[in-house]
């Protein structure tokens, strides 16, 4: 089968050419560049919502976008399980358009906090973490102003397996040292029910050739090998 | 019945249960520091006047509360939507 997958360009992104470029020279797998408003689900495997910044994050980061004709098309994907993963400003849009519960608030520094951090994989059954292993450590940048996750439901979160990732130390003690924003309970990423839909803040595009990584690591990739994996599942 | 006019006034304020940081810095490093220890509590939010055509003002008001409510204007999780004023141009 031929997979394909699409990455939305909205007006302010500035991760969707690097997401572009890992997943067609890195993992390999056919990537289109998608105007918002010209994104049609039905030509699609998987989607992807990149990084940076989108309608000047006016009112709140994320939430003029969750308006977009794309979100339509994504929702469909959402219910009918295919694969969607929002990096950063994609996470943003991801919770305003209610794919995902909670909200993403502004750093307890007030600062924008831009870093290598190491995450804790808590699932890795979703369909960008089905090649992780639980308690698996990755080194991984961030570079946000607004990624403090809030929820007032915390236990149903934690009761459906839908805290995919936390910050943690390098040796994987999720303690607040090692919270880069006072995010709550050191919350990184989480994940749908269905666990199709993954939404993080840490950017697994920049993490994906050892060039790229202090540590020469390349964990940012098995996120996307994760998708194919899913996605090939997803067929047979 | 003819449309009148309206300016009506919201704030998204932040709920006290998530941590408002703007708030605090305001309130910690300068307010507290410039003499101002008699004020006990901030709270940041955000603004927005908008002018409408409806019924009546409180016509006006379930406008503005359905049209927030709908398009998420304020993220329910961690905000409040008040209507601070609204009056007939």
């Amino acid at each position: 089968m031929t997979i394909k997958v699409a990455v939305i360009q909205f007006p302010g992104a500035n991760c969707d050419l690097d997401a572009i470029h890992v997943l067609k020279n890195v993992v390999g797998v056919d990537t289109r560049l998608v105007w918002h408003n010209d994104f049609k689900e039905a030509h699609f495997d998987g989607v992807i919502l990149p990084g940076g910044f989108s309608f000047g994050d006016y009112l709140r980061a994320g939430i003029i976008a969750a308006h977009s004709p794309a979100l339509d098309e994504a929702r469909i994907m959402l219910e009918d399980g295919r694969p969607i993963l929002g990096i950063c400003n994609g996470f943003q849009i991801l919770i305003e358009a209610e794919f995902l519960p909670g909200a993403l608030l502004q750093n307890e520094s007030l600062k924008f906090v831009c870093k290598w951090v190491n995450i804790k994989v808590l699932n890795d059954r979703t369909a960008f973490t089905n090649k992780m292993k639980k308690d698996d450590v990755l080194a991984i940048p961030i570079a946000h102003g607004e990624g403090r996750y809030y929820t007032d439901n915390l236990k149903e979160l934690e009761e459906n397996d839908q805290i995919v990732f936390k910050y943690s130390t390098e040796d994987g003690s999720v303690k607040s040292e090692a919270n880069p924003t006072g995010t709550l309970e050191n919350i990184a990423g989480i994940c749908n029910i269905e666990q199709n839909c993954v939404g993080l803040m840490p950017h697994p595009e920049r993490a994906s050739e050892s060039i790229l990584s202090p540590k020469q690591t390349t964990h940012g990739r098995i996120f996307f090998e994760s998708m194919i994996e899913f996605i090939k599942r997803r067929s047979t | 019945m003819a449309q009148m006019e309206f300016i009506i006034e919201i704030s998204l304020e932040n709920k006290p249960a998530a941590r408002d940081p703007v708030a605090e810095t305001i309130k910690r490093d300068l307010l507290a520091k410039k003499g101002y220890e008699n004020v006990s509590k901030v709270r940041s939010g955000q603004y927005l006047r908008l002018i409408l055509k409806a019924n009546s003002e409180e016509d006006a008001k379930e406008i503005v509360t359905n049209m927030c409510n709908d398009l998420r204007i304020f993220n329910p999780v961690t905000q409040n939507l008040n209507i601070i004023n609204v009056k007939k141009l």
